[in-house]
């Protein structure tokens, strides 16, 4: 092959959200020379888009918080299939890494005391999400991405160039891992760098580093209606698996209850979660408040039994349980599919979401800005006047790259680091709200600090790159200009999302399942022979058939471990096995490619048992609901 | 209720480009980035355009619609009649890469001219202590979504390409602004605004204001007050010291 444009640094992190930004700015304070490479334009990842807020237990407006709280609600919220240690770490520094974000110029609403205000999200037990009106997530890709420049501008002072020791590649996408032979270990890999092309140019250009974090996070664009952008292929997922790592949870996926339906073209945008926070309820076409006939028994106890005691909730939440309008979203997003299918949703097929009545108008354009904003300007509809009609929309995955959780190095593949969404284990089977940002920074620093930690202790001894590699990245990359217009990659893309969608989404069926892994098939051989029109500048088609070989990978791993696990838990619902199953809690699946190189093989892991002193911050009753009788802890002598 | 709309969509490069006309179908509800993507799916496939969201929220999709400069994944095409040809071009101000899209790292220059966020000595994180009413006054500019329609707007370098070295444009004079105004930044910025940044060069006209797709009011709320300081102050450093004390407690 030809001469492909170099780059040597020492940690690469592959994405520019919250999770790639955190960890570059880590690696780089750890005195690493730093390449952050994205997508997108620098500031525009899908972090950009959240919405609702940043959980952290501070205690600003509830001082009962604290991080065993914290901890407690978001095993609860994962049906304690979460790796507690990633939970335990994921409460413990949550704080620190808000706090942090105000030192580098961020600036969330306040308390009347002056200090950073928090709200209510769906399964937090006290107001804990720091937030900005209700565009969090744009104050928190702004904040890293000035940080990075004050690190820039460091450089320059220094040593006259901003970008001596921190780079952004903006505009490029990897579609290769590359590593050697491991001799350290049987099957392992090391990694030596990574591959991929300029979206502007088309030009190929490999990046040199003993030490990659992937930080591309979602998947959503495999499935039809989702609140995610064209970057969410899951091109992390993709490449970790082809290098040798392993996903695990791939079965369990987030459908956010309330996406916009209408307009069909804006079909699947969310609607934050803040618009139950802050008072808005959901209503089927009868105009009763079906969310009270869905609450599960695990939740009883804890949620409204009627309006009025709801009502009473926001303002005086000591005395008072909260509405199920606030149950986590899985609970929720079943309840909205459940009455749309049985003849009560709106004209639209989906179920009125409602602050119109709840809050005087100028509250709801204070607190919900931009949902304000969004549905005047793409659906007509004044939220201050009007409800909302909404419906579940796929929205997060929760499984992903398996790490370990100190640490975020993925094992199997030495030098690899994997943070934020694309990495699996934190959330369990369901992610609560306000969940991802925070995980994002926590385990952001985390990857850059343990990345940085082992390029150093590598010292001299890193490997170079295979140019085989390179070479065959070279020809992946090429081959559908050779395929003359056979398929159109547009078609297969629509075919995947529907099929996803139909066949693998809110509510699960054997037979609908094994449908899917059939067409995924087809659709795989149809990939193979996409074809691109025009040259490599800027070319969007051939984008597409580039990242079709990503999304079928990832489909595949959803779709074999969601036939795979039979009972219902979080967000994976099975309609032929509908129970929660403790004997299942004790499986994790994991995904990993086959020796045939084609196809994945699924493999069952026992997680760990939850350490003691963390078991004891739940009671015995509420434990036996998740765990077999084996795994509870003793019954102390005279306890009921 | 679907239609056939006529578009002219730009298409080319640096070199050379020109308007190419499509006839394609419209349905109901859409805006004008749909349709960009129903081109690429059925008669253009490698029709180049940026976007993200889809939502006005990244700030991604900036073009020019009928010579103004907009969103376009917040433009509806209910905006326009069905017989009216709808003309797509590329931001002007920036130098075009492909079709849509344009190089904007003039931008990206500029925002690494403007010194950081600079908290005072001592303070620890957790520590800090802001008002609502505050902080609300750099909020409004923190909505920013970097479409940076504003800079291609603004008439200082939208017709006056060489003024793009001593002019940082209507984005990044509000950037400073937002800092000078944020409760806890100790840096001195308004000499910088009006010395480095060609503050000096904006004569109020406020045409940046009226195509922020955030509604941020840059030239009343930034720009203006901006310009006041700088006048007030006349760089007088026990004014300038004074002001940072008051308005810090
Ligand atoms: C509409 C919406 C609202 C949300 N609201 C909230 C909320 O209020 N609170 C909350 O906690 N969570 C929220 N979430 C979830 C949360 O925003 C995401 O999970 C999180 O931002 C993911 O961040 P990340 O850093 O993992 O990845 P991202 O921010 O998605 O960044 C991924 C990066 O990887 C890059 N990339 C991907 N593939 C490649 C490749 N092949 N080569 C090079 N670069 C690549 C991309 O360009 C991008 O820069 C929301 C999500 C959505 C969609
Ligand atoms: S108000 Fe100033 S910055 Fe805005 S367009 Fe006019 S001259 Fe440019
Ligand atoms: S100020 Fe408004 S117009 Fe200018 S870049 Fe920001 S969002 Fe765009
Ligand atoms: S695509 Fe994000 S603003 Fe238009």
């Amino acid at each position: 092959m030809s001469e492909v444009e170099r780059h040597s640094y020492d940690v690469v992190v592959i994405g520019a959200g919250g999770a790639g930004l955190r960890a570059a700015i880590e690696a780089r304070s750890q005195g690493m020379r730093t390449a952050v490479v994205c997508k997108s334009l620098f500031g525009k990842a899908h972090t950009v888009m959240a919405e609702g807020g940043i959980a952290a237990s501070m205690g600003n407006v509830n001082s009962n918080d604290n991080w065993q709280v914290h901890f407690r609600d978001t095993m609860r919220g994962g049906k304690f299939l979460n790796y507690w240690r990633m939970a335990e770490l994921h409460a413990q520094e949550a704080p620190d890494r808000v706090w942090e974000l105000e030192t580098w110029g961020a600036l969330f609403d306040r308390t009347g005391d002056g200090r950073i205000s928090q709200r209510n999200f769906g399964g937090h037990e006290y107001p804990r999400l720091a937030h900005v009106g209700d565009r969090t997530g744009l104050e928190l890709i702004r904040t890293l991405q000035q940080k990075i420049v004050a690190l820039q501008q460091e450089d320059e002072q220094e040593f006259g160039d901003p970008e001596a020791r921190l780079k952004v590649f903006q505009e490029a996408t990897v579609t290769r891992l590359l590593t050697v032979p491991d001799s350290g270990s049987e099957d392992g890999a090391r990694i030596t760098g990574a591959f991929g092309y300029w979206r502007e140019s088309g030009r190929f250009v490999v990046f040199e580093a003993p030490a990659v974090v992937l930080a591309t996070g979602g998947i959503g664009k495999s499935f039809k209606v989702t609140s995610n952008s064209w970057e969410y292929t899951g091109d992390g997922q993709a490449l970790a698996l082809l290098a040798g790592a392993s996903l695990i949870n791939m079965e369990f996926v987030q459908f956010h209850p309330t996406g916009m339906v209408w307009p069909p073209s804006v079909k699947g945008i969310l609607v934050t979660e803040s618009v139950r926070g802050d008072g808005g309820v959901l209503r089927n076409s009868e105009g009763k408040r079906f969310m009270f006939d869905y609450i599960p028994d695990v939740f009883k106890e804890k949620y409204a039994k009627s309006e009025e005691e709801g009502d009473r909730w926001y303002t005086d939440p000591d005395n008072n349980r909260r509405p199920p309008e606030l149950l986590p979203r899985d609970e929720v997003a079943r309840a909205i599919n459940a009455e749309v299918k049985e003849g009560r949703g709106t004209p639209h097929g989906g179920v009125y979401l409602d602050v119109s009545s709840r809050l005087p108008a100028d509250v709801i354009r204070r607190k919900l800005p931009s949902m304000h904003h969004q549905f005047k300007e793409l659906a007509d509809v004044d939220i201050t006047a009007e409800p909302m009609e909404v419906g579940p929309t796929c929205h997060y995955v929760m499984g992903g790259i398996e790490v370990d959780p100190d640490t975020a190095a993925t094992p199997g593949v030495l030098g690899l680091y994997a943070a934020g969404e694309v990495a699996g284990g934190m959330h369990g089977s369901n992610r609560l709200g306000g969940n991802s940002l925070s995980d994002l920074l926590v385990f952001g620093r985390r990857a850059g600090l343990y990345a940085a930690e082992y390029v150093t202790e590598l010292g001299d001894a890193r490997r170079d790159v295979d140019q085989g590699q390179i070479d065959e990245a070279a020809a992946e990359a090429v081959a559908p200009f050779a395929n003359e217009g056979a398929e159109n990659p547009y078609s297969v893309h629509q075919e995947l999302q529907q099929t996803m969608n139909d066949l693998v989404g809110i509510i699960r069926r054997e037979g609908e399942m094994a449908e899917a892994l059939t067409r995924l098939e087809e659709l795989k051989a149809r990939a193979a022979k996409a074809g691109v029109e025009g040259h490599r500048q800027y070319n969007p088609g051939w984008h597409l058939a580039l990242d079709l070989r990503n999304m079928l990978l990832v489909s595949e791993c959803i779709a074999k471990a969601a036939l795979e696990r039979e009972e219902s838990r979080g967000g994976h619902t099975r309609e032929d096995h509908p129970g929660m199953s403790a004997d299942w809690r004790k499986v994790v699946l994991a995904c990993a490619l086959a020796a045939d190189d084609g196809h994945i093989d699924l493999v069952r892991r026992s997680p760990e048992p939850m350490r003691a002193d963390l078991l004891a911050l739940f009671d015995r009753d509420e434990l036996k609901k998740y765990l077999t009788d084996a795994e509870l802890p003793a019954e102390e002598e005279g306890s009921d | 209720m679907s239609y056939k709309a006529n578009f002219r969509v730009w298409r080319g490069d640096v070199d050379s480009g020109e308007l190419r006309d499509y006839t394609v179908e419209v349905n109901e509800g859409e805006v004008v980035l749909d349709i960009i993507h129903r081109l690429q799916a059925t008669q253009a496939p490698d029709l180049a355009v940026r976007w993200n969201c889809k939502a006005g929220k990244c700030g991604s999709c900036s073009a020019e619609i009928n010579g103004r400069p907009r969103l376009l994944c917040m433009t509806r095409m209910s905006t326009f009649s069905q017989e009216e040809t709808i003309t797509v071009t590329p931001m002007r101000t920036f130098p075009v890469i492909r079709d849509l899209v344009t190089d904007v790292s003039f931008n990206y220059a500029k925002a690494r001219k403007v010194p950081s966020f600079t908290p005072p000595e001592g303070l620890k994180a957790g520590e800090y202590r802001m008002q609502q009413v505050d902080v609300e006054r750099s909020q409004e500019f923190r909505k920013c979504i970097e479409c940076y329609l504003c800079q291609n707007t603004c008439h200082v370098i939208r017709d006056f390409e060489d003024n793009k070295e001593a002019f940082s444009g209507p984005r990044y004079l509000m950037r400073i602004a937002e800092l000078d105004m944020h409760p806890l930044d100790v840096a001195d910025r308004q000499k910088a605004a009006q010395d480095e940044h060609g503050l000096g060069y904006c004569n109020i006209t406020k045409c940046c204001t009226e195509v922020c797709p955030e509604h941020i009011k840059i030239t009343d709320n930034a720009l203006i007050p901006m310009k006041e300081r700088v006048a007030d102050r006349k760089y007088d450093p026990i004014v300038w010291l004074g002001d940072k004390i008051r308005r810090r407690k």
